[in-house]
């Protein structure tokens, strides 16, 4: 059982845990991830890791509710309990000095950028950080990016806030302007790290994305989160999730991340249902029966 | 604790037991259990074990034990069934296997006791492993925490990575000789590859449980969510946490794919995720339990490989509802390395057949989801390096295979995951640990590993015999302090 100590939307759906898991607190660098389970008959799920605090044996996720388990993650509260997590998995982010780095975060995939971006800044890099969202609310660590960052540039797609328009309508300019780019780190939905890939390709500038296809383990025993790099079948959660954008197969990923798309909904109109079901019982208000197992 | 070799009570001369015929395992009939996950063997009543054991014609030089990878005291545990001692009989398996309701179930015992016992010369074997079976369930039943006994504390601290057969078995044979002991495992549940790769109908998992809480009972730590490489490296747990010494038992790896077009579509699976997905994950309880599977019903299943983890995943298939489940494996059946009752038992509930044949590549229905195996016939040619003939394609042989989903089991490759982090742990040239083949020492000084981890992929009872041999080393290093 591991603690949440604190839990708070920081956007629409989008909300920062603060969770009581020392040892991987104390292992966590940027570019790993965890695997949590919420509850005994509950799904592994792997999320992105903002921080820790070793001090005082935290982990940070920030969590977008899309499906049943991230919207029941994200119906806990301060003092409840996850049942597992596990990490800091996957492959630590190559930090050195490659002179200037553009990072680039879309939607909730800014907090798995932000670690990378700031351990970046740290190793001497000047650093240009992107971020984005669909609208201002979604437009995530702002503040945070712009304490790592030599300068941020923000865009929406709608207008609402900032730029209008997409990251990569951003990352274009920059390299209009004949700005020098070493490297650029591109994490969010897979359309936008496609498009950045794109975008470097033609360029010839080193990208890495970070992936996030389905996966259980985590160790690497499973091959369910194999991803195609040049032709070959990796494992996300053991070679990456890091990867090099232009030997990307993203039609492969987009492919197997729909494999189960109809169980998804059928599990998220059943959480409904549920939902609904409590709140017109007289146990009004609490939460479903697998959240109260974990309390 | 040992007890003083008994007498036989077995009133038979040795030419009328060997007129008693094998007494057979009762089982849940074929067309019942292909639909569910309950448990195809049932277990011996006492009558039947006593007229099982009665067989057994006590040779002075027990070829069964010499077989047993562990070396359980065959002869004397038959004699304590026999008198109907059967406590006695649960504490005399348990001085060499500390996991007896087990192996009872899993292990080939075609391969061990069993293939070397002199009865099957003038006809059929004795039948050790469900006399184990037996034996080890009605321990259960019986079970009273008073009757552990153990060493008194040495103040040794010992870690075991891996939670599966040689970890359990290592930390079973420490703890008894009075070692704190620790284990980490990186799933959420207690038993590596018995509770993510065997399948309830085969080893229901609350054997493992039970098993597991009798070893707790005994004073050993459990751990879950602990990557050990990741969440805490081999160094700190030795440096930073006091372990005087840790035994490696990461087990299988990495799932092999086959290298073949359209491996990437969906609805091919390795058999690691296939199994995982339903055996820890309970899949097959969907939505109550929130892990999703594809639906298998009316659908065309195969896998792909010939040993006790495809037969697990067809007849898993063929539970969740497939219209047709095939096994297509590359050699003839006489090579199959899965255990002869699977075989039958497979056969039984209408799991085809279809040896020879190797499927060279999955063919996509245009929408990314899987239609078809291309596969080839082959012939056996000379035999190869595994001493087994090699399977040769067959030039122009290839037909279809339609099909919505592939599982392929065809082995494991090393995980990288505890080499990678411990600075100067000797590996092979496939990556597995170097361990010595008595001892199971690695070549870091208080580092000990078996399992599939050094061999690749082999049998429980094989990684129980490494765990114990590891055991027996660590104790010995523990207490004399030499490596």
């Amino acid at each position: 059982m591991f603690k949440i100590v604190q839990a708070q939307f920081i956007a629409p759906g989008i909300k920062r845990f603060i969770i009581e898991a020392p040892r991987i607190s104390r292992k966590q660098r940027p570019g790993q991830f965890v695997i949590i389970r919420i509850c005994e008959n509950g799904e592994r799920i792997p999320l992105t890791i903002e921080k820790s605090d070793p001090q005082n044996g935290t982990v940070n996720i920030v969590v977008q509710s899309i499906g049943k388990t991230t919207h029941l993650l994200n119906s806990l509260e301060t003092g409840d309990s996850i049942l597992d997590i596990v990490g800091p998995l996957g492959k630590p982010s190559e930090i050195e000095n490659f002179g200037t780095v553009v990072a680039i975060g879309g939607g909730v995939g800014t907090a798995m950028a932000y670690p990378t971006a700031s351990a970046m800044k740290r190793a001497g890099n000047r650093v240009i950080s992107i971020i984005g969202g669909r609208t201002r609310d979604l437009v995530i660590l702002e503040k945070e990016m712009r304490e790592v960052s030599d300068s941020v540039f923000v865009t929406t797609d709608d207008g609402s806030y900032a730029d209008k328009g997409l990251v990569t309508d951003k990352l274009r300019q920059l390299i209009e302007s004949g700005a020098r780019i070493d490297l650029v780190l591109a994490v969010g939905p897979i359309p936008m790290m496609r498009a950045v890939a794109e975008v470097t390709r033609k360029e010839k500038i080193r990208t890495i994305v970070s992936l996030n296809p389905i996966m259980i383990d985590g160790t690497g025993m499973c091959g369910g989160c194999r991803v195609l790099i040049d032709g070959k079948s990796e494992f996300a959660c053991v070679d990456g999730p890091e990867f090099e954008a232009h030997r990307v197969d993203f039609d492969v990923l987009v492919q197997r991340n729909a494999m189960y798309r109809e169980a998804e909904k059928r599990s998220m109109e059943v959480y409904r249902h549920e939902l609904e079901a409590k709140k017109t019982a007289t146990n009004a208000g609490q939460p479903v029966e697998c959240a109260l197992e974990v309390k | 604790m040992p007890t003083t070799p008994t007498k036989s009570k077995n009133p038979l001369p040795n030419r009328d037991r060997m007129k008693i015929l094998r007494q057979h395992m009762p089982e849940r009939p074929a067309a019942e259990r292909a639909h569910q996950f309950t448990e195809v063997n049932l277990g011996y009543s006492e009558e039947l074990a006593r007229q099982e054991a009665l067989r057994c014609i006590e040779c002075a030089k027990p070829t069964c034990t010499e077989g047993c990878p562990v070396g359980v005291n065959v002869k004397e545990f038959v004699q304590l069934v026999v008198d109907g001692d059967f406590l006695g009989a649960a504490a005399k398996i348990r001085e060499d296997n500390v996991l007896p309701a087990i192996t009872g179930r899993v292990c080939p015992q075609e391969d061990h006791c069993e293939g070397d016992c002199l009865l099957k010369k003038k006809g059929e074997s004795l039948g050790i492993g469900y006399l184990e079976r037996f034996v080890a369930d009605y321990e259960q039943k019986h079970f009273d925490v008073k009757n552990i006994v153990k060493a008194p504390p040495t103040g040794k601290k010992v870690a075991i990575v891996g939670s599966g057969p040689s970890g359990l078995t290592a930390a079973g044979d420490l703890v008894q000789k009075g070692h704190q002991v620790h284990v980490f495992e990186a799933l959420h549940e207690i038993g590596g590859v018995l509770v993510y790769g065997i399948p309830e109908f085969r080893l229901p998992k609350q054997i493992i449980r039970e098993q597991v809480d009798y070893m707790r009972a005994m004073g050993v730590e459990f751990e879950t969510d602990v990557v050990v490489g990741r969440t805490v490296t081999i160094d700190e747990l030795m440096e930073e946490e006091g372990y005087d010494a840790v035994f490696i038992g990461t087990g299988a790896g990495l799932p092999q794919f086959m290298g073949i077009p359209g491996e990437h579509l969906n609805g091919v699976y390795s058999a690691n995720e296939f199994l995982t997905r339903i055996n820890l994950m309970h899949a097959y309880e969907f939505p109550r339990y929130d892990e999703p599977m594809v639906d298998f019903r009316g659908k065309d299943v195969a896998v792909i490989g010939g040993g006790n983890t495809a037969l697990d995943a067809i007849r898993s298939a063929l539970r969740l509802g497939a219209r047709k489940a095939y096994v297509l494996y590359r050699r003839s059946e006489a090579e199959m390395p899965a255990r002869i009752e699977e075989v039958k038992h497979a056969k039984e509930e209408g799991i085809e057949f279809h040896v020879l044949t190797a499927p060279i590549e999955f063919l996509s229905d245009g929408k990314g989801w899987l239609a078809a195996a291309r596969c080839q016939k082959m012939e056996l040619g000379e035999p190869d390096a595994s001493g087994r003939r090699r399977p040769v394609p067959i030039v122009g042989s290839e037909y279809d295979v339609p099909l919505s989903v592939a599982v392929i089991a065809i082995g494991t490759s090393a995980n990288p995951i505890v080499q990678s982090t411990t600075p100067g742990l000797q590996t092979n040239k496939k990556g597995y640990i170097e361990a010595d083949a008595t001892t199971q020492k690695t070549s870091r000084k208080g580092v000990f590993a078996g399992g599939d981890i050094v061999t690749g992929s082999a049998t429980v009872i094989l990684a129980m015999g490494a765990g114990r041999r590891a055991a027996k080393a660590i104790h010995e290093y523990l207490t004399t302090c030499q490596w």
